[in-house]
């Protein structure tokens, strides 16, 4: 699941380190573009539901935070 | 008669409603007066120390209601704005001060260092706003402008890897804004919601529909657009009645079902354009406003805003495209084929041809490029009369109504930008030991990819380059290293074949 969620986030910034970055939304390394863009495909990939409340920065801001709110929305 | 002027906008709502907030962010707003008196004092140290008129002066300003204030003291003083996005790298904003030859710059004290590489008449907003009035040299100006003066000037990707900009009159202005007002029903009593940034004309809508109803403009904080219930808030506590955004950002609300947590209850005015809009997304924002009227607009910045429009009046399948409607008032729009023959029949793909005071002036210091499409009207050879051609191709439906195809050139829509891909291509090639690159868009996964040949140079060092020369939404998406970049008869790289087989 995470090599997924780094390909998917690479497909909009390559040039980002996905290991270390923690911050993609605070720094504004995510634009609202990007957002729309990622979360639709998360939406597609894993096939989950994610609503207003959830699209918070906490749980953007890196690749295990999306990792972890894929997962937990996934056992809902 | 007054002259068509836009200022006259802000003298007249000024004197309607000196109390009323014009324009508001986060941390300032501005009442009318306040904002007649500070485009005042800008205007008179303008005036003051740029004799002239018709002058470019680059606005280098971070966006909040201060910029509209430097916006409207340059055209008061019978110059012109030329707002810069100052996230811009350096190296284009130096593409457009080359061109441009900018007389003065205004900024403020936190942006003067950079600000004075590009034009060493600086004017500082925080100084400019102390200056003295002079109602007499102001109304002077104002009295001998005329509606041919140029209001802005905003520039745009340009395919050989300068950008163009696009010069535009009082006229097309005014002309674009009170037909608006009156078709949208715009009034006072709004309060508009502006997504768009400034260096966009989809802005003009929010900053001049505002300006001359004497309504009510705020700026949405550009981080509110990646956290969908700070968004709607902000709507529902501001009472925002209107909008006019890009599908995305609007997507952004539907996307995550945002009306189930927070539907704001003021809004009843909802326009979008710059790309098309996904019916999936129109239909989940109608559902929730179904008594809101909604608003598709197209318009090239060459045409000042908007050339056709549809007030979308029946229902759509998600699977259904949402047509681009019918001219826009005062303006004319016509589809024409290779030979230049009018297409009347549906269902046949020409050229969107447009007509009328929308026309901008033509590219600044480009009068080449200004030539390939302000061009005369190949169906009148009685006179002058000029179109513009706008490299969109579309078709009519059954109804009469014009249908967005596809452009015929390299220019892309990418996240509500106008790209050309040349001017990244160029970019690349601007890189030492790059052999050759070419670029593609893929449409289905909204991607640009980048494709390039180099003996030393890989995707990282492209990718650091690049960022130094182009805008982030220029950045390619994917980078594809080539052995040899396939080619075709014409000894051109081969577009087509890297666009069916590579993507």
């Amino acid at each position: 699941m995470r090599e997924e969620i780094i390909e998917i986030l690479q497909s909009v910034h390559p040039e980002v380190d996905y290991e270390v970055e923690d911050k993609l939304i605070d720094n504004r390394i995510f634009d609202s573009f990007d957002v729309v863009s990622v979360v639709s495909e998360l939406i597609d990939n894993f096939d989950v539901e994610i609503t207003a409340e959830t699209m918070i920065p906490e749980n953007f801001n890196s690749v295990d935070a999306i990792m972890n709110l894929i997962k937990r929305l996934e056992e809902e | 008669m007054k002259n068509i002027n836009v200022i006259n906008y802000l003298l007249d709502s000024a004197e309607k409603y000196p109390d009323k907030t014009a324009y508001f962010d986060e941390t300032r707003s501005y009442t009318y007066s306040k904002l007649l008196k500070d485009s005042k004092a800008i205007a008179s140290t303008l005036i003051k120390k740029l004799p002239g008129a018709n002058q470019p002066v680059l606005i280098y300003l971070e966006k909040s209601p201060s910029v509209l204030a430097a916006f409207f003291g340059t055209v008061m003083s019978r110059n012109f704005y030329v707002p810069l996005d100052i996230s811009m790298p350096e190296y284009r904003i130096n593409l457009i001060v080359e061109n441009l030859k900018p007389k003065a710059i205004i900024t403020d004290t936190a942006h003067y260092d950079a600000a004075k590489e590009f034009c060493k008449h600086v004017f500082v907003f925080e100084q400019s706003i102390d200056t003295e009035i002079d109602d007499k040299a102001i109304n002077d100006k104002i009295d001998s402008s005329l509606d041919t003066d140029p209001v802005y000037v905003l520039y745009t990707s340009g395919s050989t890897g300068v950008p163009k900009g696009v010069v535009v009159s009082h006229r097309s202005l005014v002309d674009y804004i009170d037909h608006f007002c009156d078709e949208v029903d715009i009034t006072s009593d709004d309060i508009i919601a502006n997504q768009a940034p400034f260096y966009f004309d989809a802005s003009l809508i929010d900053i001049y529909c505002t300006l001359k109803m004497g309504a009510t403009m705020g700026i949405v904080p550009i981080d509110y657009f990646s956290v969908p219930m700070k968004l709607l808030s902000f709507l529902q506590d501001n009472n925002i009645t209107t909008i006019r955004w890009v599908p995305s950002a609007m997507k952004m609300i539907s996307m995550f079902k945002g009306f189930k947590s927070l539907k704001p209850d003021k809004l009843r005015k909802i326009i979008f354009g710059a790309e098309s809009m996904p019916t999936k997304c129109y239909n989940y924002w109608k559902e929730n406003y179904p008594e809101a009227v909604f608003v598709q607009i197209y318009g090239p910045t060459e045409i000042t805003g908007v050339c056709t429009y549809h007030i979308v009046d029946r229902d759509y399948e998600d699977s259904e495209t949402i047509p681009i409607g019918k001219a826009f008032k005062n303006s004319d729009v016509f589809l024409l084929d290779e030979d230049d023959k009018l297409i009347t029949r549906a269902d046949t793909i020409g050229e969107i041809c447009v007509k009328g005071s929308c026309l901008a002036l033509g590219y600044y210091n480009a009068p080449e490029k200004t030539n390939e499409v302000f061009t005369q009207n190949p169906l009148n050879p009685y006179y002058p009369e000029k179109i513009y051609r706008t490299g969109d191709l579309a078709k009519y439906n059954e109804r009469g109504e014009f249908v967005f195809v596809s452009r015929k050139d390299f220019q892309i829509k990418h996240m509500g930008h106008r790209i050309e891909l040349g001017e990244i291509e160029t970019a690349v090639m601007s890189i030492a030991d790059i052999k050759n690159a070419c670029c593609a868009f893929d449409e289905k996964k909204q991607k640009i990819v980048l494709f390039y040949e180099s003996e030393v140079k890989g995707d990282e060092d492209v990718l650091e380059a690049l960022k130094k020369k182009l805008q982030r939404y220029m950045i390619p998406n994917v980078f594809k290293k080539m052995d040899k970049l396939p080619m075709n008869a014409n000894g051109k790289v081969d577009r087509k074949y890297l666009k069916e087989n590579c993507l």
